[in-house]
């Protein structure tokens, strides 16, 4: 046996996937029982299997398999048609050989599995008089004898589906090069004539020796011809295990990369950095492609469940079609993993309390049969997988009244609560609507562990649902869990990492246009005029809680919640390598997990979801929030960019900015009194606002100017602001005019007091000829 | 006559000794990123050759002050159950092959949080070696329990 191992690992591998292969054959074969493909198929497949089992001498898988056949090949024959009942039988054929392939796997013998009673079975199936002398007790001894009508099929044991023959496959490369008109048929066959001779040489070497064609034809012709090569030849399996070690060290490189990236940096060697940039480019595209190899499309998880949903719908006597799209899509195979049993129990649940009997979906107006789709795609950075059926919908009044009986929720609370939130009270723990408890589900278990379960891989789950339409179930799983982008910041003497997907966005608090203001005591920082609660990460993680300005506040979103929290500094985004936390320090419930930074330290990856729930957010302030957006979200304002010009704030209508740029400060160049930048072929005058309205600060540090773009009709001039601070909406009301040169107004925007610009002043400042309709042809005295 | 090899090392002037076998390795690091909130005992972690592993500080688990982590800390890195830990202590000492004729009870006199680490005392020349518990060792929910 030890000898035989690895024959018999492959043996069970591709028996293992022959198997589910037939599975969903079978399946199909009940929908379309003339389909001979099929048949040919299935009949192709279980063949394998006992044409190796008898090799190996696994004489009951041998036996069964091969009644399997016998009553394959009376299909394949026309001897007795397909019914759901034979397909019965031949799935319990499957699971028997299944379990054989099991045991041998587990204990390395068949001898405990009993396929007797299951030959037995399949005997009865085959009804014709005939073989009932091969009596079902005594089931037939030698395989090998061959007493039924395989033997047409059963000459050479082919172990694979045979591949179509080469000749098929391939076309010569005489005639390649003659179809794209390379070569010219009488050179082809003169040198085939020369081969049929005895000239060793190949036909393309003969052709380009001769000076018939060109080495690039021949190279692209055998180029086609590669393709066509069979995936078994093209593919090769490979241990899983050494696939991990290779990701971990990637992961490693990745992390060795950062350092020298880092210390190149400092060196400032342009030499050295140029080769770091590549050493960077060629770590991260093998690390996309270590990556690619961990993934597999969801058809893997997915292949079991039309077998799921046949066998369940047949014991509800419910019909129901099974459609899957995007069954290509790719998950990393860790994560398919941990999808594949709340995937699972979504389509059982589906099946079973969403699809209706089939009477009582004629009497609602729709077709006795239901359909289940599966769908995934992706989705910003994630897979999106749902489930979607079109059954009686989810009854939102019957769940908040079961959530109010089982104490989630408070009467009083109903009313106000999104039909979504209601709906999504079904994920929590001991809850079910199920008038009875069925062995499918409804036991109040379930709903609640698919949502664990798929948020321990950083995914989330969600339901809609339409009230006799269906209802859809949403898994959004990320693509991968070893690599985050992460933001690195500071905060004591300490350096933490926050995963940016959670991260909207930075503001960084000066004490002086941006401030953190204390509602009793509660600090929150005036977000766009909303108030956004504020966690300090010094004072959450028991450190001396230091000043409120000179601060950042990363604005994060987790749990459908937004707050801010604040730390000394935000450094960089960087790709960091998840490692698992020391199982001592999961149980503090701060921390995701532990990474090693650029520097070699280990850096502390913050879970933000629970900083979110230690802080005691209120879940209804973001409600709050989102409802007043939406009522202020009305007609009656305009949207200003606010830029930042010495200490001043001054708002220009966004609809009068063509682009945004930054330009190095070393490009702006003087012409006459004037600076002027080249810009995409023109030369394009600027004005420094700050020079403009007189607020001659300090100039901003830096190797880049900010500008505003204004272009018309061909001409462009660039307005040069210290900063862009952010776009603001604004109403109109709160507006005072300004009698100060260049302005047209003040207003009040995000509670500080902005200048509104006057735009055509400011471009006539820049170029005194651009409103002149003459069409000047300078654009500035040169 | 059985003999056992321990890996020994000094915390307070005390020697103690784990079994070689449950021993990986022993360096000393100087760099540790405090974990906020954690048990007083975590002394840190650190990156041992891209793994990120936690130092107890076996001063904490004796029930002493902790050490502060500065410059270079001697660490006896164990492997554990999967997950290598390392116990933070002042001075490592030799490997010394013991035989079990030298070994007996902890004394009824020892007490405090040290009695529950230690297994046992083997007497060396001249001195006195306690035999640690490593799992009891490691153990950092225990102190604040």
């Amino acid at each position: 046996m030890e000898d035989l191992g690895e024959i018999v690992g492959e043996f069970l591998m591709e028996s293992h996937e022959n198997l589910d292969q037939i599975d969903r054959d079978l399946v199909s074969l009940e929908q379309e029982p003339d389909s001979r493909d099929l048949i040919s198929r299935i009949f192709r497949a279980i063949h394998t299997i006992k044409g190796t089992s008898g090799f190996l001498a696994f004489s009951r898988l041998e036996k069964l398999a091969h009644a399997g056949e016998s009553l394959l090949s009376r299909l394949r024959d026309g001897v007795q048609p397909v019914t759901p009942d034979t397909i019965t039988v031949l799935l319990l054929c499957i699971d028997g050989v299944r379990s054989l392939l099991s045991s041998i796997e587990e204990k390395g013998t068949e001898d405990e599995v009993d396929v007797d009673s299951m030959i037995v079975r399949i005997k009865a199936q085959m009804d014709v008089p005939a073989d009932a002398a091969a009596a079902p007790a005594a089931a037939p001894a030698a395989a090998a004898g061959g007493e039924t009508p395989v033997t047409v099929e059963e000459a050479p044991a082919a172990t694979r589906p045979a591949p179509e023959p080469i000749a098929e496959q391939r076309q010569p490369i005489g005639q390649i090069l003659v179809e794209a008109g390379a070569a010219q048929p009488a050179d082809v066959t003169s040198a085939l004539q020369q081969q049929i001779e005895g000239d060793e040489r190949k036909l393309g070497t003969i052709l380009l020796d001769d000076g018939k064609t060109q080495p690039a034809a021949v190279s692209e012709a055998l180029q086609s011809q590669a393709p066509k090569r069979s995936i078994a030849d093209s593919a090769i399996r490979v241990d899983v295990d050494l696939l991990d070690t290779l990701l971990n060290m990637v992961g490693e490189l990745v992390l060795a990369r950062n350092q020298l990236v880092r210390g190149v940096m400092e060196i400032g060697d342009s030499g050295l950095v140029r080769s770091a940039q590549r050493l960077g480019m060629i770590t991260s595209e093998l690390q996309e492609g270590i990556m690619k190899t961990r993934m597999q499309p969801i058809e893997h998880i997915w292949s079991k469940l039309p077998r799921v949903v046949r066998d369940l719908s047949n014991s509800l006597g419910k019909q129901v079609e099974l459609v899957m799209q995007g069954k290509e899509t790719e998950l990393d195979r860790s994560l398919l993993e941990a999808v594949k049993d709340p995937l699972t129990h979504l389509v059982r649940n589906a099946v079973d309390h969403g699809i209706e009997d089939p009477e009582r979906r004629v009497a609602s107006g729709k077709s006795p049969v239901g359909t289940l789709t599966l769908r995934a795609y992706h989705e910003g950075g994630h897979v999106a997988v749902e489930v979607a059926d079109d059954g009686a919908g989810l009854n939102v009044e019957r769940i908040a009244q079961k959530a109010v009986e089982n104490g989630l929720l408070r009467p009083e609370q109903i009313p106000n609560m999104d039909k979504r939130d209601i709906m999504a009270m079904v994920f929590q723990p001991g809850f079910s609507t199920a008038a009875k408890v069925t062995n499918v589900s409804g036991r109040g278990v379930g709903m609640d562990v698919v949502k664990t379960n798929i948020e321990s891989i950083g995914g989330a789950v969600s339901v809609d649902s339409t009230v006799g339409e269906g209802t859809v179930w949403r898994l959004t799983i990320p693509l991968t869990l070893a690599i985050i982008q992460a933001l690195t910041v500071d905060c004591g003497d300490q350096r933490y990492v926050v995963p940016q997907v959670a991260v909207l966005e930075l503001v960084f608090v000066d004490g002086k246009a941006t401030k953190v203001e204390y509602a009793s005591g509660a600090p929150v920082y005036r977000l766009r005029g909303k108030l956004l609660p504020l966690v300090r990460l010094d004072r959450a993680l028991g450190f001396e809680v230091g000043g409120d300005q000179g601060v950042y506040i990363m604005v994060l979103q987790a749990d459908g919640r937004r707050f801010g929290l604040v730390v000394d500094r935000v450094l960089n985004t960087e790709e960091v390598v998840v490692k698992a936390l020391n199982s001592r320090l999961k149980d503090i419930g701060m921390y995701a997990g532990a990474t090693i930074l650029g520097d070699g330290k280990v850096g502390l990856i913050l879970d933000v979801s629970s900083l979110a729930r230690r802080s005691h957010l209120a879940v209804d302030s973001e409600r709050e929030s989102v409802v007043e957006k939406r009522a202020q979200g009305g007609g009656g304002t305009e949207r200003l960019l606010v830029t930042a010009v010495g200490d001043r704030r001054v708002a220009i209508p966004l609809d009068t900015v063509t682009r945004l740029e930054e330009f190095p400060r070393d490009r702006l160049e003087h012409a006459g009194s004037r600076e002027v930048v080249q810009y995409r072929g023109q030369i394009l005058p600027l004005v420094r606002l700050s020079h403009l309205l007189g607020a001659y600060g300090e100039e901003p540090e830096g190797d880049t100017v900010s500008v505003v773009v204004y272009s018309e009709g061909g001409r462009s001039v660039a307005l040069v602001v210290d900063r862009i601070v952010d776009i603001a909406e604004n109403s109109t009301t709160a507006r005072r005019d300004a009698d100060e040169d260049g302005l047209v107004g003040t207003a009040v925007i995000q509670q500080r007091v902005t200048e509104l610009l006057d735009v055509r002043r400011a471009i006539l400042a820049a170029d005194p000829n651009f409103y002149n309709e003459a069409g000047d042809e300078m654009l500035v005295e040169v | 006559m059985t003999s056992r090899q321990f890996a020994t090392f000094e915390v307070a002037g005390q020697l103690f000794g784990v079994e070689v076998h449950t021993v990986q390795e022993v360096l000393s690091y100087n760099e540790y990123t405090p974990v906020p909130l954690a048990p007083s005992a975590v002394g840190g972690l650190f990156n041992l050759r891209g793994q990120v592993i936690a130092a107890v500080d076996l001063r904490v688990q004796l029930g002493l002050a902790r050490q502060a982590l500065q410059g270079p800390v001697m660490n006896v890195i164990l492997r554990g159950d999967g997950e290598p830990v390392s116990l933070v202590v002042d001075k490592i000492g030799e490997v010394v092959d013991l035989d079990d004729e030298t070994f007996e009870p902890p004394p009824d006199t020892l007490s405090g949080p040290t009695r529950e680490l230690v297994v046992g005392t083997f007497k060396l020349d001249g001195r006195l070696m306690l035999a640690l518990d490593v799992n009891q060792a490691v153990d950092t929910h225990r102190a604040t329990i």
